[in-house]
Order: structure tokens, then sequence, then C-alpha cells
């Protein structure tokens, strides 16, 4: 293992950490100006980790030990992600375990701790918060494997850099029926595991309607802190990922620090774009109600069923 | 026009008229479910262009024009006043639960797919490719169109059918002959002038497009 690709992890690290809290502003300062108002600084996301960075650690009487650990649990899984995926550079130092299986458990440990960290205090909010977001896990999870299989077939690989690295060689099965299926499917998973609209609504705390927020409902301070971050992360991943899987050029293919420096870049602008265009989308959805929701998974589940049977028949010649 | 360039837009083409077949599925505002159907049609059209552009043919062009004037323009547009129409019912209520009709297209698209793959292994082009898809979407639509008790939404599943049919004949021909394509587009349009007096008739007579209530004969 040389410098070049353990300096390929720091950058993908440090990208991640500081790149999320910004994508998260950025969404919401699209969000504000799209509907007429000025909104808050893109930076805002990180004072308010800063503010609650500041507070006394405190956890509700009667919690256990799953209450305390789960924050740490969520940071280090998006952490593990972030080192292990394709962002920056196809050429990891860890590709070998940078495979769709893994990054897949990974993503579900964060999500399973979650619940049981909203159930764990004994609340009501956090009871419900927990039964929704793993039914929406249930049903998110397995279109995720599926959607990403059907670009693996291109490849001959799970292992995500290598179906990067397959587009970028071959740039004729980066589009294809297939991919617009998987990018759909996939599309809809993002939405719905990152707590978005239509699936959940970010930005209120109401009882009937939401979903991440009820979990994270009895966290403060530092914990708090940690939570939001990882639940940013996990935004930029999820948007890093479809980004390299369905616009992979940009990508760099070693790790010279000039091929490192431009993948950074572009990565950069992909997610600036993708953040626009969520930010966009956001102010002309609304909220699914909670009994639609498994029905919007169950479409995104059906196309990508659809997209692995296309990419099975399909584009065998090429 | 590059060979990859050309292959890849036919390939996006055919991906999004056939997740534009499941999502009227899934879709319950009427009005909806018709802009999907304009959707389609566009991404129909599209594949016309394509094969007109990659065959310098100027036939197909044409094809690709009228399916555009049809199945984006004139359809769409009865569609929605047949909607704006019965402002009582802009929601079509399925029959068949929604997940449940979403998993047996899901069944319809993969048998479509195992069917057609001798088709495809007769001559494997990027055209041909797209016969899977047609046959999918025409499944699919056939399912909607048995699946939901609304009039309109009848109407809709019978246009998603043609369209299915549309794209299997454009890539599935050496040429379109133009003369055919006009007589089929001419049917298509009565078909649909004529539907669109049915249903206002019985939205007039029952107050509801539910074609449940079409049970006894009346004078």
């Amino acid at each position: 293992m040389n410098l070049g690709r353990v300096g390929a992890v720091v950058i993908q690290i440090v990208f991640v950490i500081g790149a999320a809290p910004l994508l998260a502003g950025l969404i919401h300062r699209t969000r504000a100006r799209l509907e007429g108002r000025v909104g808050a600084p893109v930076v805002q996301p990180w004072r308010d980790l800063r503010k609650l960075w500041r507070k006394e650690r405190i956890a509700p009487e009667h919690s256990s030990w799953v209450f305390t650990t789960t924050p740490l649990v969520l940071m280090a899984s998006s952490l593990v992600i972030a080192m292990i995926v394709p962002l920056v550079t196809v050429a990891s130092p860890l590709d070998r375990v940078g495979d769709l299986f893994a990054v897949v458990s990974l993503l579900l440990l964060g999500t399973v701790f979650l619940a049981l960290a909203g159930l764990d205090p004994g609340t009501a909010f956090g009871g419900m918060g927990s039964s929704r977001g793993m039914t929406v896990a249930a049903l998110a999870e397995p279109t995720l494997l599926l959607g990403v299989t059907a670009l693996a077939a291109r490849a001959g690989s799970t292992n995500l850099a290598a179906i990067v690295a397959a587009a970028l060689d071959r740039p004729s099965v980066v589009l294809s029926a297939q991919s617009v299926l998987a990018l759909v499917a996939l599309g809809i998973v993002t939405l719905a595991e990152c707590a978005r609209m239509p699936v959940d609504n970010p930005s209120t705390h109401l009882e009937v309607t939401m979903i991440h927020e009820a979990m994270v409902l009895e966290y403060a301070g530092p914990d708090l802190a940690l939570v939001e971050l990882a639940a940013s992360m996990r935004l930029l991943l999820f948007g890093a990922l479809l980004a390299n899987l369905f616009v992979p050029w940009g990508i760099a293919r070693g790790t010279g620090s000039v091929e490192l420096l431009a993948g950074t870049v572009v990565l950069g602008t992909k997610l600036t774009l993708l953040g626009a265009l969520l930010g966009a989308f956001e102010v002309f959805v609304a909220k699914l109600r909670l009994f639609r929701v498994p029905e919007l998974l169950a479409v995104s589940f059906v196309i990508a069923l659809v997209a692995v049977t296309a990419s099975a028949f399909l584009g065998a010649g090429r | 026009m590059t060979d990859t360039l050309y292959t890849e837009l036919l390939g996006l083409a055919g991906g999004f008229a056939l997740v534009a077949a499941v999502l009227v599925l899934w879709r319950r505002s009427l009005l909806a479910i018709v802009r999907i159907l304009a959707f389609q049609g566009l991404a129909i059209a599209a594949v016309a262009v394509l094969l007109g552009i990659h065959h310098q043919d100027v036939a197909e062009l044409i094809v690709a024009g009228g399916i555009v004037l049809l199945k984006v323009g004139v359809i769409p547009t009865v569609l929605t006043r047949v909607v704006r129409d019965a402002p009582e019912q802009r929601d079509a209520e399925p029959s068949v639960n929604t997940a449940t009709a979403i998993f047996v297209a899901a069944v319809l698209a993969v048998v479509a797919f195992g069917v057609t793959r001798g088709l495809v292994d007769l001559a494997p082009t990027p055209e041909t490719e797209l016969i899977p898809i047609g046959f999918a979407i025409v499944l699919v639509a056939f399912f909607g169109l048995v699946a939901r008790r609304n009039a309109l939404t009848q109407l809709v599943g019978f246009l998603l059918l043609e369209n299915g049919v549309t794209l299997v004949a454009l890539v599935a021909t050496a040429r379109v002959s133009l003369v055919v394509e006009l007589g089929a587009a001419l049917d298509l349009l009565l078909a649909v002038l004529v539907l669109q007096v049915l249903t206002s008739r019985m939205r007039s007579k029952f107050g509801a497009l539910d074609v449940d209530r079409l049970t006894e004969l009346s004078d």
C-alpha cells in the first residue's frame, strides 16, 4: 500500500465530513430561494453542529448503552463507507472490501441501531419513528441491492469501484434502458433512506409524519451533533454514489496528487448540482401519506427488478 | 451521430417508456396519469426520430412528427379536458390493491423479457433490444387496463398498450410504411374521440366514471 492510496482514503474521509453539512445547507438554501425566502447561509449546518458540540452530554433516564453507542455506530459506519466506496478515485486501497453487499450491510447496521435508539428511551414518538423507519428500511434495502446489481451485471463484479471503472472503460454501457430503470429505482431509495421528501419531511417535527426526526428526538448536545452529521454524511454518500454510478466521468483513475485534486473538484461539482436539483425537487413535491410510502417503495423495487431482468437479457452483445 | 451514442439514446428512450408504464399503475391522480402518458409518447417519438436520423429516412421522421402531434399533443389535451370537466373525480380508485398490481406488473415484465428473448436472439441489434421493452409495456398496460374500473384509466391503459405496439412496430420492421402508420394513427384518434364522448355521456348519466355502474341496460 503506497502513500498515494492512503492519501486517497484521507481525502475521501475529509471530503465527506467537510462537505456533508454543506450539502444539507445547500439543499435548504436552494429550497428557501425558490420559495422566495432568503434562507440560512450554506454553512448554517456547520454552525448548528458547533453549537451542539459545546453543550453538555445528556442521556434520558433509564436509557441503556444502546442509546449512547448509537451516535458512534452511525458515525463509524458512515466513515467506513466513506473509505471503501469510489468517491474521488476508483483506486482505493480498500477497494477489495468496497463490495456492494458490504456497503449495504454497513448502511443497514446504522439504520438498525438508529431504530433501537429510538426505542431505547421508551418514549411514544421514538417507538413510532422506529416502527416507521424499519418499515421503510425493510422495503428500501432490497431495492438498493437489486438496483446496484443491475449495474453490476455490466462489470461482472459487485465491487463498486469495479462497476464505476467498467463504466469508464466502456462508455457505451453507461446509458441504456437498464440504467434508466436502475436510476429511477435508486433515486427513490435515496430519498427514502436519507429521509427526504416525499417519504419524510426533514424540516418539521410533526408527529403524524416524522420518521427520522422521531427516532432522534431524545438526543441532545454532542450526541445529536454526531447523529445529524452522520445523517448528512449518508445523504452525501448516497448522492456521490448515484453520481459516480450514472455519471462516472471525471473520477480519478489512479492516485496521483493532480488526479486526486481533479477528482475532488469534479465530485464537488456533481454534488453541488445534485444538491440544487434535490432542493428544487423538494419545492415541487408534497409529502406522501404514510400508507402510500410502501407503495412508492414497491414501485421502486419493481423498477429495480425489471432493471435486473433487462440487464440479464439485454446488452449481451456489447 | 456515432453508433455508441445512437445505441445509448435508443436505450434511454426505451427505459423511460417502460418506467412510465409502471408509474401509471402507481399514480392515482388522473391528471398525473395523463401527463405520464404524454411523456411516454414523447419517449416513443424520440425512438422514431433516432431511427429516422440513423437510417436517414424521411418517412420515419414524418412518423415521429405524427407521434408527437397525436400522442403528446392532441390525445393528452382531450383527456385533460375530460378530467377537468369532471372535477368531482380527480383520482382513480384502484380495484386491485396498488402493491399487488405493481408486483403483477413486475411478473408480466419479466415474462415479456423471457418470451421475447428468442426474437432478440434472431437479430441482436440495438433496435431489436427494444422489442422486449415494447412487449413489457404492452403486457403491463393491458393489466392496467383490466385492473382499474375507471373509464378514463381504462382509456389510458388502452393508449399505453397502443404505445407499446407502436414501439415494437417501429423497431421490428425494416422501415415503416407511412400509409399504415397514418391509418393506425387516425383509428386511434377516432377511438379516443368516440370514447371521450362516451365518458362524458357516462358522467352526465351516472355522475361518475366508474364502469362498474354499467351493469344493466336501460332505455
